[in-house]
């Protein structure tokens, strides 16, 4: 449904304030849903028009039940589309609906300048809808349940995809000769004679029978992918043996994982510059006196609750450090080789650089850089961080530790690679029989076992040769093999 | 409306029955919403798909968490989930509370098993007449008077009139200005049930198939109490001799010796017969043994005291056989030899261990009657 008229009004106001503050964002299409349409539209990811599939009816299953037992609700949905779609719900309050609009002006912002989306297809619901397209001619083509069976299949390895590739001009890879450069190579073996003599001299049999070729193709193996490649699945469309239906989908699966990846990689930093951007508007411009109680009622909502990370709260309270530090020009050599205590609770250079500075930093930084460099000693200090683990002697969880270092250890291993393990091909022609090995580069947790060999077998359906992984279980080397028919782990070489 | 998503879902809702696509069966975790009905913990399904990927293995990870507190303290229920990291940790394992009544409850059941809502049998004309005080009228008892409403009416009286004085405000009602609240009559179609519950309690029912029944007959309580506003429940329990016990008694109970199941039917025919004429009941028998009975002349006179007395009057006769180490399950094959198919009022399942009492919930319920 399209936004009220005194809806749209409020729009047209902190889109204004917004630009005001210097946000620069996509043209913005807001339309209010009704929860069970909401629920449906997150439930596809944010897109109205996605392929069908088992499991955004899971999805929509969870959002629908959680909301109906108000555990949950979704305020608001923002897309990063060019225009930016954004859904409202339907019976917020006017004071949510403000925020919520603020709130969608930052994300938008956060969209259009962030450097980790600068390559994310700007037309994705358009896109979206095609891939729904296609999927669906492919169903008419082949039958529902093999290619529900296959995007199963793809779903179970779109997490080996390399969101930093996007951002690589890496070398293209070496072609595989061709057939005319081989005739460019010298013939060492050629007699001297003149060219219409040629022919006769030195007869194409004999240089088929020299026994040259065959040594020279000796060495002319090499492993193949040359390097290593991380982004798994461009392998497999580049060079399993796939129907073109199959190779569709996996495309299809791909772009999409591709297209997620940067929410995934900016979840702090994303929510934290919204926060702090509706938080600004909203007290500084947008409200009205009688809205500030509800107001600072959703506020707590968002930013408070229970004590496990939010990365609302994280995220707004560094990016509201990092303008402190700025403002009072608490950096630099000078800041960081000052031993007096008295001096640094004071400091102030009066640079006011911290406006420039935050969105400096939300233009070039992602979640892993944010943290790295700005969670100080002392923000962790002043906001009470801690990390907890199981504590196997009195069997409950409890706070672990309180060290700087370990804290910032825990989250930065928490946001690398969205959490997911570093696994990328290493050679598609393992012990020279066509098979595919891929490795597990091991920093310190092993895989998942069970799981690791059910997803060999849907690999397996995709390479349709054996395929391997190698990994590191219980410090040892292992090599894990489905063949098709059997599961077998092996010691394997680091 | 439908959905787009509604296909989706119910593909879902599919494989998680086990209808469709057998190979993501194993991969189903059984979430949860947990909620508390009394002392009762209850909890409500809530099944997701988990497709196998190259993951950590779980080990406890631990987290970063926000908050006062020492080194070694331990967390607060509800903080400990690892998974709430950023960026999309693994998904599914919270355990969420909820409160959930009885009827949601129901609903529930009735959803995840796709009950049928029951067709109370055929007597529409049958009304109670209820009184309900939702009027107000000028003339009435004292002891009916509306307060609130008689002072608002003494004061707009008065402010008409120019004698009230808000510095003083003093409000006289008189005569006229008295409300006195009164009653409708509202017809309501009414729907009596009665669910009479009978018990084997011999030798052979041990106390895992008591837990059986206990779990089977809570669940069809729920169930035919969100269909019927009033409804009455009735416990038998029988050896060799039946006799009526309230609630706890029938579950409690342990008797040994022989078992004749006709002396419960006996009670239970009875029981219908004085208190609940079928003409204006909707009468539910559950008759829960591991079927054994003494002997072939008692089952006959089971099967006929059934026949002729219990189930013309009942909507539905449910017998459910516990599989037990001691029964021979032989009047299960009994009741199948005489009661042929179409004779549908008698309902049978075999429940062969707890797994199986959702299945025969689902057998029982399923006619919507």
């Amino acid at each position: 449904m399209m936004l009220p008229p005194y809806l749209y009004d409020i729009q047209r106001e902190i889109e204004g304030y917004a630009r005001g503050y210097g946000l620069d964002f996509y043209e913005q299409v807001f339309e209010i849903l009704d929860y069970k349409t909401m629920n449906e539209v997150a439930a596809y990811g944010g897109f109205p028009t996605r392929y069908p599939h088992w499991r955004f009816g899971m999805e929509y299953e969870q959002l629908s039940k959680s909301y109906a037992y108000g555990l949950s609700k979704i305020y608001e949905m923002v897309i990063n589309n060019d225009p930016c779609y954004a859904y409202l719900l339907e019976g917020n309050s006017l004071v949510d609906q403000k925020l919520v609009i603020a709130h969608v002006c930052a994300h938008n912002d956060f969209f259009k300048n962030n450097y980790y989306f600068s390559k994310t297809n700007r037309k994705m619901i358009d896109e979206m809808a095609n891939h729904a397209t296609r999927i669906r001619r492919h169903m008419e083509r082949v039958g529902v349940d093999r290619v529900e069976n296959f995007i199963d299949v793809c779903y179970s390895i779109d997490n080996l995809v390399d969101p930093m590739s996007m951002f690589i001009q890496r070398e293209p890879m070496p072609k595989p000769r061709a057939r005319d450069e081989e005739e460019e190579r010298p013939r060492q073996f050629k007699l001297k004679a003149k060219s219409y003599m040629d022919k006769y001299i030195n007869p194409p049999t004999v240089e088929e029978a020299g026994p040259k070729p065959d040594e020279e193709e000796k060495v002319e193996i090499r492993k193949f992918p040359v390097r290593p490649q991380r982004d798994v699945l461009k392998f497999l469309i580049d060079h399993a043996p796939l129907d073109p239906w199959q190779q569709d989908l996996l495309e299809i699966v791909r772009e999409e994982a591709y297209y997620y990846a940067p929410q995934g990689m900016t979840k702090i930093m994303n929510e934290g510059w919204a926060s702090y951007w509706h938080s600004k508007i909203m007290t500084q411009k947008a409200l009205t006196d009688a809205e500030v109680i509800d107001y600072a009622d959703h506020a707590s909502g968002v930013l408070g609750g229970s004590r496990s990370l939010n990365p609302y709260k994280i995220g707004i309270e560094l990016f509201r450090h990092i303008e402190e530090r700025w403002n009072t020009g608490r950096f630099g050599k000078e800041w960081d080789e000052c031993d007096d205590l008295a001096a640094k609770r004071n400091w102030d250079r009066k640079l006011g650089l911290g406006r420039e500075k935050i969105f400096q930093v939300r233009s070039i930084y992602n979640d892993v850089m944010f943290i790295d460099e700005f969670f100080t000693e002392d923000f962790c200090r002043e906001q009470l961080f801690y990390t907890f683990g199981w504590n196997e002697r009195t069997e409950r969880w409890e706070i672990q530790s309180r060290q700087y270092q370990q804290i910032k250890g825990q989250l930065l291993s928490m946001l690398t690679n969205g959490s997911n393990p570093h696994i990328e091909v290493e050679d598609a022609n393992f012990e020279n029989r066509g098979e595919l090995l891929l490795r597990h580069r091991h920093e310190g947790v092993d895989l998942r076992v069970d799981w690791a060999r059910d997803t060999l077998s849907n690999l397996y359906k995709v390479w349709r040769r054996p395929v391997n992984i190698a990994t590191t279980l219980e410090e040892k080397s292992k090599i894990l093999s489905f063949d098709g028919k059997a599961h077998q782990e092996r010691a394997g070489t680091p | 409306m439908t959905q787009k998503i509604d296909q989706d879902h119910s593909r879902f809702r599919k494989i998680v029955r086990g209808k469709i696509k057998q190979n993501l069966r194993k991969y189903i975790t059984q979430g949860e919403l947990v909620g508390r009905q009394g002392k009762d913990k209850i909890s409500v399904p809530l099944p997701q798909i988990e497709v196998p990927r190259f993951r950590y293995g779980q080990k406890n990870q631990g987290g970063v968490g926000q908050g006062p507190g020492n080194e070694g303290d331990p967390l607060s229920p509800g903080e400990e989930q690892p998974g709430q990291g950023p960026a999309g940790n693994q998904p599914g394992e919270h355990v969420l509370e909820v409160e959930v009544t009885f009827e949601e409850l129901a609903e529930i059941l009735g959803e995840e098993l796709e009950l049928p809502r029951i067709e109370p049998k055929g007597r529409k004309t049958l009304t109670t007449r209820k009184e309900r005080f939702t009027s107000i009228r000028l003339t009435g008892p004292e002891s009916l008077r509306h307060f609130k409403r008689t002072f608002k009416r003494a004061l707009r009286r008065q402010i008409a009139m120019g004698v009230y004085n808000p510095d003083r405000p003093v409000i006289i009602p008189v005569r006229e200005d008295k409300r006195y609240r009164s009653w409708k009559v509202e017809y309501l179609p009414e729907t009596n049930a009665v669910i009479i519950y009978i018990m084997d309690v011999s030798g052979s029912m041990g106390d895992e198939q008591k837990e059986i029944v206990r779990i089977e007959s809570f669940w069809i309580d729920t169930w035919l109490r969100s269909q019927y506003d009033g409804i009455e429940s009735r416990y038998i329990i029988h050896d060799a001799t039946a006799k009526e016990v309230d609630r706890d008694t029938f579950f409690r109970t342990r008797e040994s010796g022989g078992t004749m199941i006709s002396s419960a039917y006996k009670l239970c025919a009875k029981m219908i017969e004085e208190e609940y004429p079928a003409s204006e009941w909707n009468i539910y028998p559950f008759h829960f043994s591991d079927g054994d009975n003494w002997s072939v002349d008692d089952t006959g006179l089971c099967i006929k005291l059934l026949r002729e007395e219990i189930l013309p009057a009942s909507n539905i006769f449910c017998y459910g056989q516990v599989e037990s180490p001691y029964g021979s399950g032989q009047f299960l094959k009994d009741l199948k030899d005489h009661f042929s198919e179409e004779e549908d009022t008698l309902v049978t399942s075999e429940i062969k261990g707890r797994d199986a009492i959702v299945d025969s919930i689902r057998t029982f319920l399923s006619k919507g009657r």
